[in-house]
Protein backbone atom coordinates (compact mmCIF):
# COMPACT_ATOMS: atom_id res chain seq x y z
CA UNK A 1 0.00 0.00 0.00
CA UNK A 2 2.62 2.12 0.98
CA UNK A 3 4.39 1.69 -2.42
CA UNK A 4 1.15 3.18 -4.00
CA UNK A 5 0.87 5.55 -2.33
CA UNK A 6 4.17 7.08 -2.84
CA UNK A 7 4.43 6.01 -6.64
CA UNK A 8 0.74 8.51 -6.54
CA UNK A 9 2.55 11.20 -4.62
CA UNK A 10 5.71 11.01 -7.35
CA UNK A 11 3.64 10.91 -10.30
CA UNK A 12 1.16 13.86 -8.98
CA UNK A 13 4.04 16.26 -7.83
CA UNK A 14 7.58 15.30 -8.24
CA UNK A 15 7.44 13.91 -11.97
CA UNK A 16 4.42 15.92 -12.99
CA UNK A 17 3.54 15.25 -16.41
CA UNK A 18 3.29 19.09 -17.32
CA UNK A 19 6.03 20.68 -15.14
CA UNK A 20 8.08 18.29 -14.88
CA UNK A 21 8.26 16.41 -18.18
CA UNK A 22 7.01 19.75 -20.00
CA UNK A 23 4.44 17.23 -22.04
CA UNK A 24 0.85 18.52 -23.28
CA UNK A 25 2.71 21.64 -23.68
CA UNK A 26 0.57 23.05 -26.16
CA UNK A 27 -2.73 22.46 -24.76
CA UNK A 28 -1.60 23.23 -21.82
CA UNK A 29 -0.88 27.03 -23.47
CA UNK A 30 -3.74 27.17 -25.60
CA UNK A 31 -6.23 26.31 -23.34
CA UNK A 32 -5.13 27.84 -20.48
CA UNK A 33 -7.19 31.68 -20.87
CA UNK A 34 -10.41 30.94 -19.19
CA UNK A 35 -10.08 28.72 -15.86
CA UNK A 36 -13.32 27.30 -16.85
CA UNK A 37 -12.47 25.67 -19.77
CA UNK A 38 -9.20 24.56 -18.06
CA UNK A 39 -10.66 22.58 -15.25
CA UNK A 40 -12.96 20.87 -17.95
CA UNK A 41 -10.12 19.63 -20.19
CA UNK A 42 -8.06 18.75 -16.57
CA UNK A 43 -10.97 16.59 -15.95
CA UNK A 44 -11.18 15.38 -19.25
CA UNK A 45 -7.18 14.20 -18.95
CA UNK A 46 -7.18 11.97 -16.14
CA UNK A 47 -10.41 10.27 -17.09
CA UNK A 48 -8.93 9.15 -20.31
CA UNK A 49 -5.07 8.98 -18.77
CA UNK A 50 -6.94 6.60 -16.21
CA UNK A 51 -8.03 4.21 -18.74
CA UNK A 52 -5.58 4.33 -21.59
CA UNK A 53 -2.25 4.18 -19.28
CA UNK A 54 -3.76 0.70 -17.82
CA UNK A 55 -5.12 -0.61 -21.29
CA UNK A 56 -1.69 0.03 -22.93
CA UNK A 57 -0.32 -2.05 -19.98
CA UNK A 58 -2.39 -4.63 -20.90
CA UNK A 59 -1.60 -4.75 -24.77
CA UNK A 60 2.17 -4.47 -23.79
CA UNK A 61 2.22 -7.41 -21.27
CA UNK A 62 0.13 -9.64 -23.38
CA UNK A 63 0.74 -8.91 -26.88
CA UNK A 64 4.08 -6.95 -27.15
CA UNK A 65 6.94 -8.04 -24.85
CA UNK A 66 9.35 -10.62 -26.22
CA UNK A 67 7.35 -13.98 -25.21
CA UNK A 68 3.79 -12.62 -24.80
CA UNK A 69 2.64 -14.24 -27.75
CA UNK A 70 4.23 -17.88 -26.44
CA UNK A 71 0.71 -19.24 -26.05
CA UNK A 72 0.46 -18.96 -30.29
CA UNK A 73 3.71 -21.11 -30.46
CA UNK A 74 5.47 -17.55 -31.44
CA UNK A 75 8.11 -18.55 -28.87
CA UNK A 76 10.41 -15.33 -28.18
CA UNK A 77 8.60 -13.11 -30.65
CA UNK A 78 9.69 -9.41 -29.78
CA UNK A 79 6.81 -6.97 -31.03
CA UNK A 80 7.34 -3.94 -28.93
CA UNK A 81 8.68 -2.09 -32.34
CA UNK A 82 4.99 -1.76 -33.68
CA UNK A 83 4.62 -0.44 -29.98
CA UNK A 84 4.21 3.20 -30.47
CA UNK A 85 1.44 2.47 -33.56
CA UNK A 86 -0.91 0.63 -31.19
CA UNK A 87 -0.93 2.58 -28.32
CA UNK A 88 -1.64 5.75 -29.94
CA UNK A 89 -4.36 3.35 -32.25
CA UNK A 90 -5.45 2.45 -28.77
CA UNK A 91 -5.71 6.17 -27.17
CA UNK A 92 -7.58 7.05 -30.73
CA UNK A 93 -9.99 4.72 -30.23
CA UNK A 94 -10.60 4.86 -26.58
CA UNK A 95 -11.01 8.79 -26.79
CA UNK A 96 -14.01 8.34 -29.93
CA UNK A 97 -15.97 5.27 -27.83
CA UNK A 98 -15.78 7.77 -24.68
CA UNK A 99 -17.10 10.81 -26.78
CA UNK A 100 -20.02 8.66 -28.09
CA UNK A 101 -20.78 6.82 -24.82
CA UNK A 102 -20.67 10.40 -23.00
CA UNK A 103 -23.22 11.60 -26.08
CA UNK A 104 -25.50 9.02 -25.48
CA UNK A 105 -25.90 8.43 -21.52
CA UNK A 106 -24.24 11.48 -20.22
CA UNK A 107 -25.45 14.27 -22.40
CA UNK A 108 -24.83 17.48 -19.20
CA UNK A 109 -21.26 15.71 -18.95
CA UNK A 110 -20.97 15.68 -22.91
CA UNK A 111 -21.63 19.24 -23.00
CA UNK A 112 -19.13 20.04 -20.94
CA UNK A 113 -16.51 17.74 -22.09
CA UNK A 114 -17.25 16.68 -25.30
CA UNK A 115 -15.30 19.97 -27.14
CA UNK A 116 -12.31 18.91 -25.53
CA UNK A 117 -11.91 15.27 -26.22
CA UNK A 118 -10.96 15.71 -30.50
CA UNK A 119 -7.84 17.40 -28.64
CA UNK A 120 -7.00 14.63 -25.78
CA UNK A 121 -5.77 12.18 -28.69
CA UNK A 122 -2.91 14.38 -29.90
CA UNK A 123 -2.16 15.39 -26.22
CA UNK A 124 1.50 14.30 -25.96
CA UNK A 125 0.62 13.83 -22.15
CA UNK A 126 -1.52 10.85 -22.70
CA UNK A 127 0.38 9.43 -25.29
CA UNK A 128 4.16 10.28 -22.55
CA UNK A 129 2.53 8.98 -20.18
CA UNK A 130 1.58 5.33 -21.70
CA UNK A 131 5.40 5.44 -23.13
CA UNK A 132 6.79 6.21 -19.28
CA UNK A 133 4.63 3.29 -18.27
CA UNK A 134 6.33 0.82 -20.64
CA UNK A 135 9.71 2.02 -20.17
CA UNK A 136 9.94 1.87 -16.41
CA UNK A 137 8.02 -1.44 -16.66
CA UNK A 138 5.11 -1.32 -14.40
CA UNK A 139 2.76 -3.58 -13.28
CA UNK A 140 -0.73 -3.34 -14.12
CA UNK A 141 -2.08 -1.89 -10.24
CA UNK A 142 1.28 0.44 -10.52
CA UNK A 143 -0.15 1.52 -14.01
CA UNK A 144 -3.73 2.45 -12.93
CA UNK A 145 -2.39 4.07 -10.07
CA UNK A 146 0.32 6.21 -12.31
CA UNK A 147 -1.94 6.77 -14.97
CA UNK A 148 -4.75 8.41 -12.36
CA UNK A 149 -1.94 10.36 -10.67
CA UNK A 150 -0.16 11.82 -13.71
CA UNK A 151 -3.75 12.90 -15.34
CA UNK A 152 -4.38 14.72 -11.79
CA UNK A 153 -1.00 16.19 -11.82
CA UNK A 154 -1.46 17.62 -15.53
CA UNK A 155 -5.56 18.75 -14.38
CA UNK A 156 -3.64 20.73 -11.24
CA UNK A 157 -1.12 22.07 -13.25
CA UNK A 158 -3.18 23.90 -16.08
CA UNK A 159 -5.92 24.91 -13.96
CA UNK A 160 -2.98 26.75 -11.96
CA UNK A 161 -1.81 28.12 -15.10
CA UNK A 162 -5.15 29.22 -15.78
CA UNK A 163 -5.78 30.83 -13.01
CA UNK A 164 -2.58 33.00 -12.86
CA UNK A 165 -3.46 34.01 -16.50
CA UNK A 166 -6.57 35.44 -15.17
CA UNK A 167 -5.24 37.75 -12.89
CA UNK A 168 -2.76 38.75 -15.18
CA UNK A 169 -5.28 41.03 -17.25
CA UNK A 170 -4.61 43.39 -14.82
CA UNK A 171 -1.22 43.73 -15.37
CA UNK A 172 1.00 45.57 -17.58
CA UNK A 173 2.66 43.50 -19.55
CA UNK A 174 5.03 45.06 -22.67
CA UNK A 175 3.40 44.86 -25.81
CA UNK A 176 5.76 42.25 -27.45
CA UNK A 177 5.64 39.55 -24.43
CA UNK A 178 1.61 39.97 -23.97
CA UNK A 179 -0.41 36.89 -24.72
CA UNK A 180 2.42 33.39 -25.25
CA UNK A 181 5.25 35.12 -24.62
CA UNK A 182 4.43 35.85 -20.27
CA UNK A 183 2.65 32.81 -20.46
CA UNK A 184 6.19 30.94 -21.17
CA UNK A 185 7.63 33.20 -18.24
CA UNK A 186 4.61 31.97 -16.34
CA UNK A 187 5.50 28.29 -16.91
CA UNK A 188 9.53 29.11 -16.17
CA UNK A 189 8.76 30.44 -12.67
CA UNK A 190 6.13 27.75 -12.30
CA UNK A 191 7.96 24.87 -13.14
CA UNK A 192 11.00 26.26 -11.10
CA UNK A 193 8.77 26.03 -8.15
CA UNK A 194 8.21 22.49 -8.99
CA UNK A 195 11.70 21.85 -8.94
CA UNK A 196 11.12 22.20 -4.93
CA UNK A 197 9.23 18.71 -4.70
CA UNK A 198 12.53 16.59 -6.88
CA UNK A 199 14.45 15.22 -4.40
CA UNK A 200 11.87 14.23 -1.67
CA UNK A 201 11.44 10.56 -0.65
CA UNK A 202 8.14 8.99 0.49
CA UNK B 1 -2.79 29.66 -54.65
CA UNK B 2 0.95 30.79 -52.68
CA UNK B 3 4.20 29.77 -54.91
CA UNK B 4 6.10 27.12 -52.90
CA UNK B 5 9.03 29.68 -52.18
CA UNK B 6 6.48 31.85 -49.71
CA UNK B 7 5.69 27.83 -48.61
CA UNK B 8 9.22 27.13 -47.70
CA UNK B 9 10.01 30.59 -46.14
CA UNK B 10 7.04 31.82 -44.42
CA UNK B 11 7.04 29.27 -41.68
CA UNK B 12 10.48 30.62 -40.77
CA UNK B 13 9.81 33.96 -39.53
CA UNK B 14 6.20 35.42 -40.49
CA UNK B 15 4.10 31.82 -39.14
CA UNK B 16 6.72 30.17 -37.10
CA UNK B 17 5.48 27.00 -35.63
CA UNK B 18 6.63 27.60 -31.80
CA UNK B 19 6.72 31.15 -31.17
CA UNK B 20 3.65 31.84 -33.20
CA UNK B 21 1.19 29.23 -33.49
CA UNK B 22 1.91 27.34 -30.14
CA UNK B 23 2.71 24.05 -32.00
CA UNK B 24 5.38 21.26 -31.08
CA UNK B 25 6.79 22.68 -27.61
CA UNK B 26 6.92 20.02 -25.52
CA UNK B 27 9.88 18.38 -27.52
CA UNK B 28 11.36 22.30 -27.29
CA UNK B 29 11.99 22.48 -23.83
CA UNK B 30 12.85 18.70 -23.06
CA UNK B 31 15.55 17.92 -25.61
CA UNK B 32 17.31 21.26 -26.04
CA UNK B 33 19.85 20.94 -23.45
CA UNK B 34 22.21 19.61 -26.32
CA UNK B 35 22.95 20.75 -29.67
CA UNK B 36 23.52 16.97 -30.03
CA UNK B 37 20.29 15.79 -29.13
CA UNK B 38 18.87 19.10 -31.31
CA UNK B 39 20.52 18.28 -33.91
CA UNK B 40 18.64 14.56 -34.23
CA UNK B 41 15.33 15.86 -32.78
CA UNK B 42 15.39 18.52 -35.45
CA UNK B 43 15.80 16.45 -38.52
CA UNK B 44 13.76 13.66 -37.17
CA UNK B 45 10.67 16.67 -36.91
CA UNK B 46 11.91 17.93 -40.20
CA UNK B 47 11.56 14.54 -41.91
CA UNK B 48 8.41 13.54 -40.47
CA UNK B 49 6.61 16.44 -40.91
CA UNK B 50 7.43 16.35 -44.62
CA UNK B 51 6.86 12.64 -45.50
CA UNK B 52 3.55 12.68 -43.78
CA UNK B 53 2.03 15.76 -45.28
CA UNK B 54 3.28 14.35 -48.43
CA UNK B 55 1.56 11.01 -47.85
CA UNK B 56 -1.27 12.67 -46.61
CA UNK B 57 -1.92 15.07 -49.23
CA UNK B 58 -1.76 12.27 -51.81
CA UNK B 59 -4.48 10.04 -50.26
CA UNK B 60 -6.35 13.42 -49.26
CA UNK B 61 -9.61 12.96 -51.67
CA UNK B 62 -9.85 9.43 -50.40
CA UNK B 63 -9.76 9.80 -46.34
CA UNK B 64 -13.07 10.27 -45.09
CA UNK B 65 -13.63 13.07 -43.13
CA UNK B 66 -14.49 10.77 -39.77
CA UNK B 67 -12.38 8.86 -39.66
CA UNK B 68 -8.96 11.65 -40.80
CA UNK B 69 -7.33 11.57 -37.50
CA UNK B 70 -6.51 8.01 -37.13
CA UNK B 71 -5.85 7.48 -40.45
CA UNK B 72 -3.55 10.43 -40.27
CA UNK B 73 -1.66 9.33 -36.83
CA UNK B 74 -1.43 5.99 -38.34
CA UNK B 75 0.78 7.58 -41.34
CA UNK B 76 2.08 9.27 -39.03
CA UNK B 77 2.80 7.30 -36.17
CA UNK B 78 4.51 4.50 -39.34
CA UNK B 79 7.32 7.07 -40.24
CA UNK B 80 7.92 7.55 -36.44
CA UNK B 81 8.62 3.78 -35.79
CA UNK B 82 11.18 3.91 -39.14
CA UNK B 83 13.03 7.01 -37.51
CA UNK B 84 12.99 5.40 -34.02
CA UNK B 85 14.41 1.83 -35.52
CA UNK B 86 16.93 3.89 -37.80
CA UNK B 87 17.80 5.61 -34.70
CA UNK B 88 18.14 2.28 -32.41
CA UNK B 89 20.51 0.95 -34.69
CA UNK B 90 23.21 3.83 -35.91
CA UNK B 91 22.75 5.89 -33.12
CA UNK B 92 21.97 4.48 -29.92
CA UNK B 93 23.13 6.57 -26.85
CA UNK B 94 21.28 9.84 -28.90
CA UNK B 95 18.49 7.62 -28.89
CA UNK B 96 19.00 6.98 -25.06
CA UNK B 97 18.93 10.10 -23.94
CA UNK B 98 16.19 10.95 -26.19
CA UNK B 99 14.02 8.51 -24.56
CA UNK B 100 9.68 8.60 -24.90
CA UNK B 101 10.75 11.95 -26.94
CA UNK B 102 11.53 10.10 -30.47
CA UNK B 103 7.95 8.68 -29.81
CA UNK B 104 6.12 11.84 -29.15
CA UNK B 105 6.86 12.78 -32.59
CA UNK B 106 3.45 11.52 -33.25
CA UNK B 107 1.78 13.92 -30.95
CA UNK B 108 3.88 16.69 -31.53
CA UNK B 109 1.25 19.07 -33.02
CA UNK B 110 3.40 20.84 -36.13
CA UNK B 111 2.82 17.25 -37.72
CA UNK B 112 -1.04 16.72 -37.33
CA UNK B 113 -1.28 20.54 -37.38
CA UNK B 114 0.44 20.90 -40.76
CA UNK B 115 -1.46 17.83 -42.11
CA UNK B 116 -4.62 18.66 -41.12
CA UNK B 117 -4.56 22.92 -41.76
CA UNK B 118 -2.11 22.18 -45.01
CA UNK B 119 -1.70 18.72 -46.38
CA UNK B 120 -6.17 17.94 -46.62
CA UNK B 121 -6.17 20.73 -49.06
CA UNK B 122 -3.15 21.28 -50.83
CA UNK B 123 -1.42 18.98 -53.50
CA UNK B 124 1.54 16.45 -52.73
CA UNK B 125 4.29 18.70 -53.64
CA UNK B 126 3.70 21.92 -52.20
CA UNK B 127 2.41 19.85 -49.05
CA UNK B 128 6.42 18.29 -48.89
CA UNK B 129 7.51 22.28 -49.00
CA UNK B 130 5.28 22.79 -46.35
CA UNK B 131 6.85 20.09 -43.81
CA UNK B 132 10.02 21.29 -44.76
CA UNK B 133 9.34 25.31 -44.37
CA UNK B 134 7.72 24.46 -40.73
CA UNK B 135 10.91 21.39 -40.10
CA UNK B 136 13.54 24.63 -40.48
CA UNK B 137 11.31 27.06 -38.70
CA UNK B 138 10.95 24.67 -35.94
CA UNK B 139 14.91 23.41 -36.08
CA UNK B 140 15.71 27.41 -35.80
CA UNK B 141 14.21 28.21 -32.41
CA UNK B 142 15.23 24.68 -30.99
CA UNK B 143 18.83 25.43 -32.52
CA UNK B 144 18.86 28.97 -30.66
CA UNK B 145 17.54 27.47 -27.58
CA UNK B 146 19.92 24.61 -28.08
CA UNK B 147 23.05 27.02 -28.72
CA UNK B 148 22.71 29.33 -25.47
CA UNK B 149 21.68 26.22 -23.15
CA UNK B 150 24.66 24.31 -23.94
CA UNK B 151 27.77 27.07 -23.99
CA UNK B 152 26.54 29.14 -21.31
CA UNK B 153 25.45 25.85 -19.33
CA UNK B 154 28.28 23.53 -19.59
CA UNK B 155 30.60 25.67 -22.13
CA UNK B 156 30.66 23.27 -24.95
CA UNK B 157 29.05 23.47 -28.24
CA UNK B 158 28.73 19.62 -29.61
CA UNK B 159 30.84 18.43 -26.75
CA UNK B 160 33.36 20.63 -27.73
CA UNK B 161 34.92 22.57 -25.33
CA UNK B 162 34.60 26.22 -26.10
CA UNK B 163 34.91 28.39 -22.33
CA UNK B 164 36.97 25.89 -20.09
CA UNK B 165 35.19 25.80 -16.95
CA UNK B 166 36.04 26.39 -13.19
CA UNK B 167 36.10 22.27 -12.56
CA UNK B 168 38.48 21.53 -15.56
CA UNK B 169 41.15 24.11 -14.82
CA UNK B 170 39.61 26.87 -16.66
CA UNK B 171 37.91 30.59 -15.84
CA UNK B 172 34.16 30.04 -17.25
CA UNK B 173 31.52 29.29 -13.95
CA UNK B 174 29.15 27.69 -15.69
CA UNK B 175 25.52 29.06 -15.29
CA UNK B 176 23.84 25.29 -13.84
CA UNK B 177 20.24 26.96 -14.66
CA UNK B 178 20.52 26.85 -17.64
CA UNK B 179 20.84 23.28 -17.41
CA UNK B 180 17.52 22.97 -16.11
CA UNK B 181 14.39 22.49 -18.33
CA UNK B 182 12.38 25.47 -16.83
CA UNK B 183 15.53 27.88 -18.82
CA UNK B 184 14.24 26.78 -21.90
CA UNK B 185 11.09 28.32 -20.79
CA UNK B 186 12.37 31.69 -19.93
CA UNK B 187 15.17 31.58 -23.41
CA UNK B 188 11.82 31.03 -25.36
CA UNK B 189 9.77 33.66 -24.25
CA UNK B 190 12.73 36.00 -25.02
CA UNK B 191 12.93 34.24 -28.39
CA UNK B 192 9.36 35.62 -28.98
CA UNK B 193 9.44 38.95 -27.43
CA UNK B 194 12.31 39.82 -30.02
CA UNK B 195 10.33 38.05 -32.88
CA UNK B 196 7.79 40.69 -31.93
CA UNK B 197 9.54 43.31 -31.39
CA UNK B 198 10.68 43.26 -35.03
CA UNK B 199 7.51 41.99 -36.56
CA UNK B 200 4.90 43.83 -34.78
CA UNK B 201 1.84 42.64 -36.35
CA UNK B 202 2.49 39.72 -34.34
CA UNK B 203 1.42 41.11 -31.11
CA UNK B 204 -1.18 39.46 -29.63
CA UNK B 205 -4.53 42.24 -28.66
CA UNK B 206 -5.43 41.64 -25.27
CA UNK B 207 -3.87 38.79 -22.93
Amino acid sequence: MEHFLSLFMRSVFIENMGLAFFLGMCTLLAVSKKIDAAMGLGVAVVVVQTITVPANNLIFRHMLKPGALSWLGYGDLDLTFIGLICYIGLIAAIVQILEMVLDRYFPALYSTLGIFLPLISVNCAILGGSLFMVERDYTFAESVVFGFGSGLGWAMAITLLAAIRQKLVYSDVPAGLKGLGITFMIMGLMALAFMSFSGIQL
Amino acid sequence: MSSPKDVLLNPIFNRNPITLEILGICSALAVTSKLETVTVMALAVTLVTAFSSFSISLIRERIPSSIRIIVQLTIIATLVIIIDQLLKAYAFSVSKQLSVFVGLIITNCIVLGRAEAFAMKNPPLLSFIDGIGNGIGYSLVLFAVGFLRELFGSGTLFGVTVFKTINEGGWYLPNGLLLLPPSAFFLIGFIIWGIRTWKVDQVEKEG
